[in-house]
């Protein structure tokens, strides 16, 4: 009976909302209102893949939409894996990874694949300690001992030897890895790999390992707040995720035996030392130089060598010139390193290839 | 008959139900007749539609699991049992084990599911048993005579409040448990967890400390979820206990906790059991809430303080970024938790048909 009563005016309503979309959509008919509203020659973009650079794809693609109101680009950050999978199976106009697709990846897809490093960053360990108050320092032996499970209390004489003079708790160390496969994760083990036979041989490189001990959170998201919440924690996040969660980062060591923060001037140093090969896919999984921040990655865009669809080639082409130059510009503010100059001169003569 | 009785028939007839209510005038008698075609028709039809619903129903359990097991074969044939003994998943090696999934599943759902109902049960017998009313209405009746007054149904408005309040812990998304748990409850349980350890541990229960994520907050949380279902139809078969049951206890003398625990709830006993069948169901398939609480460690432990896996869990955890071989093993893990939830379901049937069988001389 209650709904009976409402009837008239849920129908008051609806023919309303059915007149306003009528009156909407013969305006939007009219080519001064259209062009305002961006409806004439409407591109709509979409795009599926990684979290790890989502916050700034997200905001090159807002600006660019202020600027170019008749392009629309969508892109849900589903993960790296999901990226690839949808790119391969033409569900998406381009894909994202932190994994560049490897050759048998790129085999499915007819037209061919273009490759494109869109920007890097850093992978920090962070973790919870709340005694400590000065900058803890890992040496390569002690965060590979660490994720091993082979050191497991904070005043392990492996850790205490690298930091003189600071008072490490009993604290039992919790380790929190992801939980769901993801490039986060393929780039830290990979770099574990490099470093340690012993990783290489157990749990091994890739995007989701079983890891000897500890817990997992889902997400970079996921593993923020498990560190935060667990005294004893410490766990690798995206960079611009520990700065979001005002987490402690520790310095590790890198080849040469320095001791680096992960910061602007280390992350692109390490990118540096490596030269970007003719196909556009390194692994920076151990930078040699001295000042090189340890673990750093690209990430990559995933667009096809052909588009049917000149509108859409034409937007997706402007939208990466757009992400390769001004876009750059935003990297720094959201805990990216942008990329070097060779690398976007690459890029560039890359994108003359799709078609 | 009479001939007036047999021209109301005639005329009924081809004219169908309208002219029934100029032919009858109010407050007369019917007439029975046998039904129209049309009725006969669209009795069939409604029997039709619900028999094609409810096969539909069955089609459908049934296709899923087809479906899954289809999927799941390529690894069934690979892995065979030794699927259900293998204790490392490793997407990497493509080597896959579920078993701590399987002991984390079942031992997270038993703990939420053992802590709810010992709440739950209490809060039903609470609600149904009058106790709110009856306390209040004497602190009440110290103001002045209740009857008249507007106090006088408060007790019964402050317990319909509480029973909604329940209720509506069903409708808190999950992944609000979850963040709730990792915010609140773990933070909360750790100190109190972490001294039984320390002074417990050679208990095997308490046989390690808690630092995060864990079975013991796990399991509270999944408390709470199933805490609705357990004490919305534990009440409702609390209220359903016949009345000359009630009377009768009581007027053989029996004091209020002997007529509960030995009269009221034994009575209420298949609908109590119910209700824990169905939370148990709902505990082994929580996965949001479970998959940020119990740590997603594949480790097999006693202690109530370890981090554990559930099946749910991992089936959402892995399957975003999961290749084809490692799909084949989730849709397997699947088909382990649909077994296991059947086997749960049709046991509590069984146990249930059985307990109804011996009540059936009070009911």
């Amino acid at each position: 009976m209650r709904i009976v009563r409402k009837l008239p005016l849920l129908a008051a309503v609806s023919s309303a909302c059915l007149v306003l979309a009528i009156l909407g959509g013969r305006l939007l008919g009219e080519p001064g209102f259209a062009t305002a509203f961006g409806a004439e020659d409407a591109v709509t973009l979409q795009g599926t893949g990684a979290t790890f650079p989502a916050p700034l794809y997200q905001k090159w693609f807002t600006e660019y939409n202020k600027d170019h109101p008749n392009v629309q680009i969508n892109y849900q950050a589903l993960g790296s894996g999901a990226g690839i999978k949808q790119f391969q199976q033409h569900l998406v106009d381009f894909g994202a990874s932190d994994a560049a697709m490897t050759d048998e990846e790129m085999a499915p897809v007819k037209e061919g694949v273009v490759l494109l490093p869109m920007t890097a960053g850093a992978i920090v360990l962070a973790y919870n300690l709340p005694d400590v108050t000065t900058e803890l320092k890992l040496s390569r032996q002690a965060y590979v001992g660490i994720f091993l499970g082979k050191i497991t209390s904070w005043n392990d004489p492996t850790i205490t030897k690298a930091n003189p003079g600071v008072s490490l708790p009993d604290t039992k160390i919790t380790v929190v890895s992801r939980s769901d496969g993801s490039g986060t994760t393929f780039v830290f083990t990979s770099h574990l790999s490099a470093i340690s036979d012993e990783w290489k041989n157990g749990p091994g490189p890739g995007k989701a390992v079983n890891f000897p001990v500890g817990v997992a959170g889902k997400g970079n998201p996921g593993v923020s707040a498990l560190i935060k919440q667990t005294p004893g924690a410490i766990g690798y996040v995206e960079y611009g995720y520990a700065v979001q969660a005002k987490m402690p980062m520790a310095l590790l060591e890198n080849k040469s035996g320095k001791y680096l923060k992960a910061d602007l001037n280390s992350g692109k140093d390490a990118l540096a030392s490596v030269q970007l090969p003719e196909n556009r896919r390194a692994w920076v999984t151990d930078p040699a130089n001295s000042d090189s921040y340890p673990i750093v990655t690209y990430t990559w865009l995933l667009c096809y060598k052909k588009y049917e669809n000149p509108k859409t080639l034409d937007a997706l082409k402007s939208v990466i010139k757009y992400g390769l130059t001004k876009g750059q510009s935003f990297s720094a503010d959201l805990g990216y390193i942008p990329l070097p100059g060779d690398v976007i001169d690459a890029d560039m003569k890359a994108l003359d290839q799709i078609s | 008959m009479t001939p007036g009785q047999a021209e109301v028939v005639v005329d009924i007839g081809p004219a169908g139900e309208p002219s029934r209510s100029e032919m009858v005038p109010p407050g007369e008698f019917e007439i029975s007749r046998p039904p129209s075609s049309q009725e006969v028709v669209g009795d069939r039809l409604f029997r039709g539609a619900t028999l094609a619903v409810a096969w539909f129903t069955v089609i459908l359990v049934g296709w899923i699991v087809v479906s899954i097991g289809r999927q799941a074969m390529p690894s069934i044939h690979a892995y065979g049992l030794h699927f259900l003994q293998g204790t490392v998943w490793d997407a990497n090696r493509a080597r896959f084990g579920i078993l701590p999934a399987i002991v984390g599943t079942l031992y997270s759902s038993i703990l939420g599911l053992a802590i709810g109902t010992v709440f739950g049960l209490a809060i039903a017998i609470f609600l149904s048993e009058h106790f709110l009313s009856s306390g209040l209405e004497a602190i009440l009746r110290s103001f002045g005579p209740l009857e008249d007054s507007w106090l006088g149904s408060l007790p019964d408005k402050i317990e319909n409040v509480l029973k909604v309040t329940i209720e509506l812990l069903a409708a808190i998304p999950s992944v609000v448990y979850g963040l709730w748990g990792i915010f609140v409850v773990i933070p909360f349980v750790r100190p109190p967890c972490n001294w039984l350890h320390s002074h417990l541990g050679w208990i095997p229960i308490f046989g390690t400390g808690l630092s995060g994520p864990g079975l013991m907050p796990a399991a509270l949380v999944l408390a709470i979820m199933v805490l609705p279902t357990i004490t919305a139809i534990s009440r409702d078969s609390l209220v359903a206990v016949p009345a000359k049951l009630r009377e009768a206890a009581f007027g053989m003398g029996a004091t209020r906790w002997e007529a509960i625990l030995a009269i009221f709830v034994p009575t209420a006993a298949t609908g109590i059991f119910g209700a824990l069948i169905l939370g148990f169901g709902r505990a082994l398939g929580e996965t949001m809430a479970l998959a940020m609480l119990a740590g997603n460690s594949n480790v097999i432990s006693w202690s109530l303080f370890s981090p554990a896996n559930t099946l749910a869990a991992l089936l959402a955890n892995h399957f975003p970024e999961a290749d084809q071989i490692e799909v084949g093993a989730l849709m397997y893990a699947a088909l382990v938790l649909l077994a296991i939830t059947l086997i749960v379901n049709v046991v509590g049937t069984l146990i249930l048909q059985h307990a109804d069988a011996g009540l059936k001389g009070i009911r």
